[in-house]
This record gives C-alpha cells, sequence and structure tokens, in this order.
C-alpha cells in the first residue's frame, strides 16, 4: 500500500487543524512579534542625524521573541508524535517515511509563512505608526518606510520565522524528544549571537555572526550600514535556509534508517 | 503508611532517586558542568587582536599602566611640578575652568555634551611622574563641583557648585607621612575637610604641584585651569612643566601647557588620571571567564523543565502524587533536587572556569582588573545559585504549563533575550542600548557574575558584554529569585487545584 503526496498532505492537514495548538502557538508567533516590535518602537529615541539605529531592525525586535515561539511550532509539528506515540500509527499507515515526514513540513510551511509575514506586516505597520513619533523623521535622515531595502527588510522577518519553523522540524525528527529537540533549536538561536558578543578575536566573533541563524536573519532585516554587515542581505537568508534543509536532511536520513 | 516513609528527607530522597537513575539527565547536567569552562578558552582568545578596532580592522591596544592595587589606570595628563620632601601643605586658589572641545565632524556623534563634566584641574601630591604612580589631589570638574580623588579609584565630593571668578575655589593637600588630608574653602580662611587618603609607603620625596586633565574626549581635548596663591609650605624650587604619560606619535594626547604671568599660573592639559574601565579595550574583566554559563544553563533548563513534564507526559505524576498526597511537599522536594543540582553544577562549572580562565586571562596582553577572593567566591557562589535559581524557575514552568517545550522556551526566552536587547538592536552609534532589559527579568541574574567595577566619575558606555551589568551583584540575583518565587507560587496553586 503506498499514499499518494495528496493523500498525506490532506492527512497531515487534518492533524494540523483540528487540534488547538498549532494555531494558539501561530497566534502567539503573530502577538508576541508584534508586541515586542512595537514596545522596542516605543523605547526607541533617535535625537540625531547620528544617532545610528535602524528604524527597521527596532521595529523587527519582536523577531527574537517570536522566533521562540515558532521554533515551539516547528518541534511540536514532530515531537508530539513522537510523545503520544501517534508516530507508530502515523508510519502504519503512512510506510514512506519520507512522504510523512516532508507533507508535515509542507503542512507546517504554510500557516506559518502566513502568521510570519502578519508578524513582520504588523511590526512594519506598528514601527510606521510610532517610530515618526520617536526622531525617526525625515530631518533625521530616515525616509519613509516604502523604499525596496525596506521591503526587503520585511520580507526577511516572514522568510526567516518560517525557516526556523522548518529548522525545528527537522531537529525533532533527529532527535524524537521535544525538550531536547527545542533545547537544541534555541541553543543554536541564541548562542551564535551571544558568543559573538562577548568574544575579543574579531574575526573569530565575525564568522559566529556569518554562521549563527539568528545574526545571520538578522542581516536580512536591516536597512542602514549595510557595507558594514558580515553577510549581504540575502545571504544572510542563505545561512538560515542553509541551516533548515540541513536539520531536514539530518532528520529525513534518521528517519529513513533507524527504528521509529 | 509509616510516619518514617512519609517524611520529607525520604521524599527527597525518593526525587532524588528519579532524577539520578534518568541516564540523560545525568548527562545533560555533566555537560553544564563541562560546557562552562570549556568556552572559557574561547572567551578567553583575543589573539585576534583587542577589542579596539578601527576601520573593521583590529588594532593592537597600548597596554596601559598599572596603579597601586595593581589595577589598570589611565595617567596622562600636564603636571606643573616640584620635587618636595617630608611633610608639608599645598595650596592654592582656583579661579576658572575651561575646556577646548574640537568640534564634532558633520555626521559623527558627538561624545556627549562636549565630555565635560568630568574635566579636572587642581592640585596633586604624587610619588613620582611615572605612570601608576601614587597620588592624591583635590580639584575643581566640569560640573561635579570639588572633588578629592587619590590613587586612581577613590573620589569624595567637597563643595558643590562651579568654579568661576566669582566664586572661585580654595584647594589645600596636607601631608602627614603616609597620609594626605584634603580640604576645600570658599574664602581661603574657613577651611573644610574633603577627605583623608592613606597612600602607604609613600617616598619621603614626592612631586607636589598643580595638573590639568581632560576626559574623556579620546585624549583630543584639553582644559585650562587658572590658579592663584599657589602657595608651598616646602622650600621652592621653581616649577618644571611635564605630560604625564607622555604625547603621541602624532601629538595624541595634546600636549599641555604652563604658562605663569605674575602671581597667575596657568596650565592646560588632556587625557585622565582614573581606572581605566569601560569598552576602551583596556581592560579585561574575569567575568569573561563565565561566559560559558549561557552554554550550560540551556542543558540544565531542558532537564530541569523535563524533569516534571516527563512525569505529566508519562502519567508518572499520578504515581507521584498517590505516593505522596501533599502536593506542597513533593513540589518542595522537587525543588530541593533540581535546586541542589543546579547550584552543585553551577559550583563546580564555575571553579573549574575561574581556575582555566585566570592565567589564561593573564598570559594576554590586555590586563586583568583584579578581583579579590571574596569577589571571586562571589562569582562561584552566585552562579551556582543563578543555574540553581534558574533550574527552579524551569521546573515551576514545567508545572504550569505542563509541556517540556513551550516550558523550555519560556525560560531560555528570558534569560537570554534580554541579555541580547541589550545589547543589539536598541544599540545607537555610541554603543550604548537601553539597560532596562536586564534589570527586571532573570537574565538580571548575570551581575552576580560581575569582576570589575563601575565607575560613576569615569565616562565610557558600560556594556554588559564587557562585564558591566547594570544591577548591583546580589540585587540581580533577588530579581531572578523574585520571578522563580513567582513561577512557584503559581505552580503551587495550580498543582493543588487542578487534577493531575
Amino acid at each position: 500500500m503506498s499514499v499518494a503526496p495528496g493523500q498525506a498532505l490532506h492527512a497531515e492537514w487534518t492533524k494540523f487543524r483540528t487540534v488547538a495548538g498549532p494555531a494558539w502557538l501561530l497566534a502567539g508567533v503573530i502577538a508576541l512579534t508584534v508586541a515586542a516590535g512595537a514596545a522596542a518602537d516605543c523605547a526607541a529615541q533617535c535625537s540625531s542625524a547620528a544617532c545610528g539605529l535602524d528604524p527597521a531592525k527596532v521595529s523587527f525586535t519582536g523577531v527574537y521573541l517570536g522566533q521562540a515561539v515558532v521554533a515551539v511550532a516547528g518541534v511540536l509539528a514532530v515531537g508530539n508524535e513522537y510523545s503520544t506515540g501517534m508516530v507508530t500509527l502515523s508510519l502504519t499507515a503512512m510506510p514512506g517515511r519520507l512522504t510523512w515526514l516532508f507533507a508535515k513540513a509542507a503542512v507546517l510551511t504554510g500557516p506559518v509563512l502566513i502568521a510570519s509575514a502578519l508578524a513582520a506586516a504588523g511590526s512594519a505597520l506598528a514601527g510606521r505608526l510610532i517610530l515618526p513619533g520617536h526622531g525617526f523623521t525625515s530631518a533625521h535622515g530616515y525616509a519613509s518606510l516604502t523604499a525596496a531595502a525596506d521591503y526587503r527588510a520585511a520580507f526577511g522577518p516572514a522568510l526567516y520565522l518560517t525557516l526556523i519553523a522548518l529548522l525545528s522540524l527537522g531537529v525533532a525528527a533527529a532527535v524524537r524528544d521535544s525538550a531536547a529537540a527545542i533545547g537544541l533549536v534555541l541553543g543554536a538561536a541564541y548562542l551564535f549571537p551571544l558568543a559573538a558578543a562577548v568574544i575579543s578575536n574579531v574575526p573569530v566573533s565575525r564568522h559566529l555572526q556569518q554562521i549563527g541563524p539568528l545574526p545571520a536573519g538578522l542581516d536580512a532585516q536591516t536597512t542602514i550600514g549595510l557595507q558594514n554587515l558580515p553577510l549581504t542581505p540575502w545571504q544572510g537568508l542563505g545561512v538560515v535556509a542553509l541551516w533548515a534543509a540541513g536539520a531536514l536532511l539530518v532528520g529525513a536520513l534518521a528517519l529513513k534508517f533507524r527504528d521509529v | 503508611m509509616t510516619p518514617e516513609r512519609e517524611s520529607f528527607w525520604h521524599l527527597v530522597h525518593a526525587e532524588w532517586t528519579k532524577f539520578r537513575t534518568v541516564r540523560g539527565w545525568v548527562l545533560a547536567v555533566l555537560l553544564t558542568v563541562v560546557a562552562i569552562p570549556a568556552f572559557t578558552f574561547l572567551a578567553t582568545d583575543v589573539s585576534g587582536g583587542c577589542t579596539q578596532s578601527s576601520g573593521g580592522h583590529a588594532t593592537a591596544c597600548p597596554a596601559p599602566p598599572l596603579g597601586p592595587g595593581d589595577e589598570p589606570v589611565s595617567d596622562a595628563f600636564y603636571f606643573a611640578h616640584q620635587a618636595v620632601t617630608g611633610d608639608g601643605t599645598i595650596t592654592a586658589q582656583v579661579t576658572s575652568l575651561t575646556g577646548e572641545v574640537p568640534a564634532v565632524p558633520a555626521g559623527q556623534a558627538a561624545d556627549g555634551p562636549g565630555g565635560q563634566p568630568w574635566f579636572k584641574a587642581g592640585i596633586i601630591i604624587k610619588e613620582n611622574t611615572s605612570q601608576g604612580s601614587a597620588y592624591a589631589a583635590m580639584m575643581v570638574t566640569g560640573a561635579h563641583g570639588v572633588r578629592m580623588q587619590w590613587d586612581y579609584v577613590n573620589d569624595t565630593p567637597g563643595l558643590a557648585g562651579d568654579v568661576s571668578a566669582a566664586t572661585p575655589r580654595w584647594l589645600r593637600l596636607v601631608r602627614d607621612g603616609g597620609t594626605i588630608t584634603g580640604y576645600d574653602s570658599a574664602d581661603g580662611t574657613h577651611w573644610t575637610p574633603a577627605g583623608t587618603a592613606a597612600l602607604p609607603g609613600l617616598t619621603s620625596t614626592v612631586q607636589a604641584g598643580l595638573f590639568a586633565a581632560a576626559p574623556p574626549g579620546g585624549d583630543s581635548t584639553t582644559d585650562t585651569g587658572v590658579f592663584r596663591h599657589v602657595g608651598l609650605s616646602w622650600p621652592a624650587t621653581g616649577w618644571t612643566g611635564t605630560n604625564v604619560g607622555g604625547t603621541g606619535p602624532n601629538g595624541v594626547p595634546l600636549p599641555g601647557s604652563l604658562r605663569q604671568s605674575g602671581g597667575t599660573i596657568t596650565v592646560t592639559g588632556s587625557g585622565d588620571i582614573s581606572p581605566a574601565v569601560g569598552n576602551t579595550g583596556s581592560v579585561d574583566s574575569l567575568q569573561r571567564a563565565l561566559t560559558g554559563t549561557f552554554f550550560g544553563l540551556i542543558p540544565l533548563i531542558v532537564v530541569a523543565a523535563m524533569s516534571i513534564t516527563a512525569e505529566y507526559r508519562r502519567g508518572l505524576i499520578r504515581v507521584s502524587l498517590t505516593a505522596a498526597p501533599r502536593r506542597g511537599r513533593l513540589l518542595a522536594a522537587k525543588v530541593v533536587v533540581i535546586g541542589a543540582v543546579g547550584f552543585a553544577a553551577g559550583l563546580v562549572a564555575a571553579t573549574l572556569a575561574l581556575a582555566v580562565g585566570t592565567p589564561l586571562l593573564r598570559r594576554i596582553s590586555i590586563p586583568l582588573w583584579p578581583a579579590s577572593l571574596p569577589t571571586e567566591a562571589r562569582m562561584v557562589a552566585g552562579t551556582g545559585t543563578l543555574l540553581a535559581v534558574a533550574a527552579v524557575l524551569a521546573l515551576a514552568i514545567g508545572i504550569i504549563v505542563r509541556r517540556s517545550a513551550p516550558a523550555i522556551a519560556a525560560v531560555i526566552v528570558v534569560i537570554f533575550v534580554p541579555y541580547l536587547l541589550a545589547l543589539g538592536p536598541l544599540q545607537g552609534a555610541n554603543g550604548q542600548a537601553p539597560l532596562w532589559p536586564l534589570q527586571i527579568t532573570p537574565a538580571a541574574a548575570l551581575s552576580v557574575q560581575q569582576a570589575i567595577p563601575e565607575f560613576y566619575q569615569v565616562i565610557v558606555v558600560y556594556r554588559p558584554n564587557a562585564g558591566f551589568y547594570p544591577l548591583a551583584p546580589w540585587a540581580g540575583l533577588a530579581v531572578e529569585c523574585a520571578w522563580a518565587a513567582a513561577a512557584l507560587a503559581l505552580a503551587y496553586y495550580l498543582l493543588r487545584r487542578r487534577d493531575a
């Protein structure tokens, strides 16, 4: 018996939409990202033309928090199957294990992408409403947030959050345990920028900023000082995509070559 | 059930058995113990250059001189001095203190309002003119009134208010062996003691005179003090002008000057006499050896949350609660076990990290701010407590949400994200970001690792990644404890109220 990809997708979509968890988590992504971004907008103050603050980076500060929720959603998409023992049932019904994993990834991607886009749009809107009142005015060298760089900066967090969800899903498939998986994902996300900030060795610090998913992803939401970034914005997103692809690959290999 | 089986310590023992028999959890705690000292090797590596960088390239930082307490100091100023021997008194009236700040180039941020509040000029008794020697000084400042400062790290206020021709300030230093007492006066007749400096081992012959220093301004600013009625109780031998610390190849720091006309002496100088702290790349904090704490926290948080969420997942919680029907006692036993595990792991890891890190930090070119034994003990015990409280917080949140992934994510976020925000997106051109995230979140506890003091009389950006935290060590730990206590209270309430 084999299962067509369409059937697999449909089955996974039914699982996804009939439990309350994912919907709440995705609502949490939007709420937390926008709220933290708005709080950062309120805290930011640009008093001169040389204040050096990037309005896009400030607006999308919520990504620091939102990514943790999106990681939980990604981890639980697979982790729940293992913690409830559902996975044996799923893989009995769907013996093509990779079909199962990629159907899960596909089903997760759609809603997460929508939620991430809403989170990014909400953050950008909050920034546009709040930041001009905090010194981010044309007098200080900030044009309205409609330049091409600003649209790219808004794509940045939307794609970044989606890729983090896929990274989490891959890690969870590889380690089969939600707790260990979330520790690994958030460790990868937060430890690179932390280590880069405390290390005095400048070349090593720069390399950590290039290979870490969070600093690389943050490069994609930057609009000023681009020439000083360790990576170009699109390279940054590329690094995050490599992380997600690598995690999915490891998860797929683990799933294929081991007992459930 | 016998009373013995019901005893609290029996319950603790049962929880400990549950914990130590899960191999993955023990391995994770070992990972915590290993990760913290292991990261010390990377954190203390500065082979790529010191933190000073120009145009994206690291430049070698010159090693600053060391003060009498072996602390790295800035000691560059203009000194009009003469050699004096034995006890005696120097007195002077200051009638003006003015600064010369270079215009800030367009598009660059100013260092604040001209960098003037700690401009200083006054009288000083200093062992000799080499950098780092012992001294005591009375001075007028740009915005902080009269101060007495000695041996770089000490500062005490005298008369308030700015100096001007209409409100001159009289300053006096009295040497009595190894003790120098500072006095100030508004009229030259009524003197008030400002402070007493103990300079043990001060040589009999010292240099006494007038000085000017203009911090911060990156050596490119100068200030000028105008002195009248300068009197020495020692036999006068005439003034010599010296740029203490010399001047650099391009005239940086700017050379000072000494002008005498009639009874007026004018001294112009740049630089500063102060502890070398802040993000200048000139001093390192022992805290750097403990930066692996972040790495150690993650496995510990995972294990602490799992120690309860695994019970919910497998239904073991019902067995646990049947065996120990008083739910508060079960919670307390779990807190004791996980807290003790976290504390022991932190204690061992921090001891190892300091043992490894101290020689590594001594080896590199940037001098280490000396940490006393009590400070090191506080760092070690504080790291243990920080980890223990983080583990208890993870346990409490694990009870509240009953699921491992959200619980672990929540605890990691409240500890890591505030630290990143205090460095990250809200950081302005001068590198200063808002520090309130490190005052109100559990991340505040990192202040317990602070190994280098902040000096209000030195204006630099005190950043957390250089080892400076906004709260006092134990206050920061108290903030984390408050979070854990609040989470525990909610966990206790829910544990009692909910069906398991």
